[in-house]
Formats: structure tokens, sequence, C-alpha cells
């Protein structure tokens, strides 16, 4: 055999023990936590299983250590270029080294120089305390990765798939990313562990309840997406790409339109009575493209709904309150969610529709020491400065500041409609006279005649505020029948594609939060 | 023992259930009322009704305990 032959070989079999990631121990305990290889996740992951590595031979001298325990590498995606960082716990529990933390720092620079999304498949112990001096306080140290993290966020998209710990710093990876999807069972993120939360605080509790996916999704709201298994959870960020350009220069792509779901009867859906609920995942199935509705933080605040869609194959983000869970009320919660929704949807030239049925925000002693005014401030500041395309649709009834958060007219929406059911108010009829006649009520002694006043006081209110007055006063753009609510909203959207604002100029807002 | 929390502040409205009857995942338990809205709360659990803490009219806050299944 040649010298050149043999080299060859050499490098064929280092790349081959490489792949192969660590000890087959390892190997056999993923398979028992049901948790594929780093390789056959990217193998799924990119179009044809196909990708671009960098930095594999990083501590290849170290035998133990292949590829120090992260695949950085590059691949396409439905046809899109992405970056990928993946840990691989087979080696060191995918702990992360000093080359570990260079490899993601220059995937990072990488995805922001090709202007392209870059996804963190995360399944780590976090730091290698043995070599934290290289890898800890540094300039090029894990804490560059968050700062590198913060500087791309609404550059491209930055999305995290978290297939097993993402433990104290590392916790912050997610923190930083766009989406969260977590795989359930194996998934979980937290600052102390439960051995550690024992020991420091003296708190006995389970990994899922002190970080657990399912935990993450519906109580923290730090989690976007649960998944139940990783195959689930690759193929809804696949799914989750396709409403996104690649950067925030670019504008979502356009798929062929599909007629919605059938069978769904705006008029019918919403009840005329104010008080009712109904099913606000009935109207939105009524108006977008049959099956395209990719929902963001399902399980939490799920008073108000929010999610990428398509209308007529052009993507919009919809924030929608849902009158079935607690009377599509904001709270806190809920509040935080819709900013950030915003946020996500503005960064990336999504256009926004807003379907109002809100009584308003939350009052009372819980809600005020929790800081609603200043949650809700930030659902207002973060929907009044968005600059993409508007529409606010007032679906049955906005009242007080509910009115403000979902684009009502003051906010610049591209327009502000109402359907014929619709009442916008500083408050709802029963609320107003209350408040108004108090005095007077609690007057009259004879409760047949106290009722009887308090019906004709509404019934006057309701006069006052009637929809057709809102139009008269050009306060609302037009009043659209249901049935041609889809219609209207394609012609709109499309209307409004050459948008451009600039909202405010300055350094940055002094940010509510 | 499984507790039916009150999910926001507000007034009972009705309460659909009455104690020993059996209730499943997903059924309207109690009905609030708050910011002029009927707020339907429902059971997370199965089970039978072995306590009911508020009667008609009570105002409890989010978090109350507002009935204990078994």
């Amino acid at each position: 055999m040649s010298s050149i032959q043999l080299l060859l070989q050499v490098l064929q079999q280092r790349k081959q023990k490489l792949e192969a990631g660590g000890k087959k121990q390892y190997h056999e305990k993923l398979a028992f936590q049901n948790k594929l290889f780093v390789r056959k996740r990217l193998e799924l992951l990119f179009d044809n299983g196909e990708y671009d590595e960098d930095g594999r031979f990083a501590n290849c001298l170290d035998d133990d250590l292949p590829a120090d325990g992260v695949v950085t590498a590059t691949g396409r995606i439905n046809g899109q270029t992405v970056c990928v960082m993946a840990n691989d716990s087979t080696v060191k529990a995918g702990s992360w080294g000093a080359r570990t933390v260079e490899k993601i720092i220059r995937i990072q620079e990488t995805a922001e120089r090709i202007k392209v999304p870059l996804l963190y498949l995360v399944d780590s112990a976090g730091a290698r305390i043995t070599d934290q001096l290289e890898m800890f306080p540094n300039r090029r140290g894990a804490g560059r990765i968050f700062y590198n993290q913060v500087k791309l966020s609404g550059m491209i998209p930055q999305i995290c798939l978290l297939f097993g710990p993402s433990a104290a710093g590392g916790a912050y990876i997610p923190a930083f990313c766009d989406l969260v999807i977590m795989v359930d069972q194996n998934a979980s993120m937290y600052l102390g562990s439960p051995r550690m939360a024992e020991k420091v605080i003296g708190e006995k509790v389970s990994l899922e309840e002190m970080g657990g996916a399912r935990m993450h999704c519906t109580i923290s709201g730090c989690g976007d997406v649960l998944a139940s298994n990783e195959e689930e959870a690759i193929n809804l960020a696949k799914q989750y790409l396709s409403y996104f350009p690649s950067n925030y220069q670019e504008k979502p792509s356009i798929t062929a339109g599909k007629n919605p779901k059938e069978g769904l009867q705006l008029e019918k859906i919403i009840p005329p009575n104010q008080n009712i609920p109904f099913n606000m995942y009935h109207c939105i199935d009524s108006l977008i493209d049959m099956g395209s509705f990719f929902e963001i933080k399902r399980l939490f605040a799920a008073e108000l709904i929010t999610g990428l869609a398509r209308i007529d194959g052009k993507v919009v983000g919809i924030i929608a309150n849902q009158p079935k869970v607690k009377g599509g009320v904001l709270f806190v919660d809920s509040a935080d969610k819709g900013a950030r929704f915003i946020t996500l949807c503005d960064a990336f030239n999504i256009p926004l529709l807003f379907l109002a049925d809100v009584p308003g925000f939350m009052i009372g002693t819980k809600v005020e020491k929790a800081g609603i005014i200043r949650h809700g401030a930030k659902f207002i500041a973060a929907m009044s400065s968005a600059t993409v395309p508007k529409i606010s649709v007032i679906i049955r009834k906005a009242y007080g500041a509910g009115l403000y958060a979902m684009a009502g007219p003051a906010f610049e929406p591209d327009c502000c409609v109402a359907l014929p059911t619709a009442q916008i108010a500083v408050m709802g009829p029963e609320a107003a006279v209350n408040a108004v006649y108090s005095n007077k009520i609690n007057e009259i002694k004879d409760q047949n005649e106290k009722l009887a006043f308090m019906v004709e006081k509404q019934k006057e209110y309701q006069e006052a505020i009637d929809i057709y007055k809102l139009a008269a006063e050009l306060i609302i753009d037009d009043i659209v029948s249901p049935h041609e609510l889809r219609s209207f909203l394609v012609s709109r959207f499309e209307m409004y594609e050459t948008k451009e604002m600039t909202f405010s100029s300055r350094k940055h807002p002094v940010y509510p939060v | 023992m499984k507790e039916v929390k009150a999910i926001m502040a507000g007034v009972v409205l009705m309460i659909p259930v009455s104690q020993g009857e059996q209730v499943s995942v997903g059924q309207e338990v109690i009905i609030l009322e708050s910011m002029k809205m009927a707020i339907p709360i429902e059971s997370s659990e199965k089970g039978e009704v072995s306590e009911i803490r508020v009667a008609v009219g009570d105002f409890v806050n989010e978090g109350d305990v507002l009935m204990v299944l078994k």
C-alpha cells in the first residue's frame, strides 16, 4: 500500500471512529431512554440526511472525546439552508469543554455571516467542571454563546429542540431562542437540579416537577411546544421553519392556497349573547387554510391563542382571545404570551391578525400583586411597535384596555373592522350601569323596580355603543359579514404587502417588562 | 383526594353537580361569574364529589379549593 493510501485509510478510520460517538454503554443508555443518537437526529432533520460538518476533529487526540461532544453542521431543511449545533450525550453526557464551546460559537458566527436560521439540538449535562478555566469565564467561553444568541435574536430564527437536560447555565440556550420544542419525559430545564435544591435550600422535589417538559410548557412558559417523542419534535421544527424567511431581510415563502376546514360557519360559531363562551379555535379554522395552524404555547395561558397560519397560502401570525378559557380575559401570562408572539412575527416580516373577543384585563388583588399593569403594558408596547401589516377584527367584544391590546383603532392597525355582533366600549353594559348609577340603584328599595331600572339603563347603554354608531364616527373602518371575513382578509393582507414604516427613531425604547 | 380549584377570581354562579355524584374528565363542575362572563370550571380528574366547599354567591380567589373529589 502506498503511503498516500495509508494516510487516506487512517483518515477514513478516524472519521468513522468519531462518527460513532461515545462508548457502547452510553448508546445502550440512549436506547433505554427512548433517545436517538445525535447523528441519527441530524439525519432525520436534514433533507436527504446530508450535512456539512465543521470541527469534527475537535479534541481528537483524546480518545474519549469524539468531536468534543457536539456536532456543528450546515445543511438544508425543506430546501432552506440552516446551521445546527447538536450535543452528543454519549460523550461525557454532552457536557461542554473548551472545544465544545468554541465549536458552538463558530457555528453561531457562521449562521450570522450567511444569514440563515440556527437550530440548537440540546442534550447536555452542562459545563465540564474539570475544564472550567478554559470554558467558563473567558472571552470565548460559554458566556459568549449567550451573548451571540442575544445578538442574533431577531436577525435569524433561532430554534431549540430540547431532547434531554439543559442544566444551570445551559438552560439559557433555550431561553434565548425564538421557539423551544421539548420532548415529554426526557427534556428538562433547571438552574439547580433537585439534588442541589435539596442540599442548598432543603426542597425535596422530582425532576419532572422541578423542570420537566410538561411543567415548562404549561406553567413557566419556558417551553413552547410539547412533543411526545424525538421524531415528532424534529418534524415540528421543520414545520415551524416553513413559516419563516431565512433572516429579517427576507419575507416568508408563499405556498398554494387551500380552502378552510369545511362545515364551519362563523355566524353559527359565535353566540350573540356576550357572556356565553364559544370555542375560538373553530373561528380560526373557518378563516385559515386547512391544516395550516402551527400553534405556539398551546398549553400555556390558554385564554389567548397565538399561532402561525396561512391564509390563501400567505403566512400570518394570529393572536386571538379564547372565550372558552377564563372568559378570554387577559392575565399576566397571556399578556407575556401575546407580547412575545407579536415580537416574533414582527421580527421576521409576518403580518399580524388580531381576533378580539375580550372582556378586558383581569382585575383583583391576585393579579395586581402579580403586576398585571406592567405585563399588560408589555403586550401593548409590543403590539404598538410592530410595523408589519396589522389587521384587527372585533369578533364579539373588546372592552377596556382589551381593545388596546388587540390592536384597536388608536394603535395604527392597517384596518380595524367589526363583525355585526361586535361591541366596543370602556366596559360591558352591566358593569357600566353599575358604575354610573350605583347611588341611584342603591336608593331604589323595590327589587322589581330596581331590576327594571337597570334593564332600561343597560338598553340605553347598548344603543350608545351600537356598532353602527362607531362606524358612523369612523372609529372602525368597516362592518364585515362573517361569511365574507376570509375573503376580506385575503384581499386586505395582499393590499398591505408593500407597507413599510419606521415606528420611531431612537436607540431603543425603555421596555416595560 | 383531588381538588378542583378556581382558575380565576369570581363569584360562584352555579354548581351543576352535587355531593356523591360521579364526575368525568372535562365535565363542568362549577360555573363562576367573573368579568361579566360565565367561566366554566372543568374537572381535570375522574371521581366522586366528596365535598363542595363553596356556595352560590360566594367570592372565590384564584387557586381557592372549590370542591374535593375522591
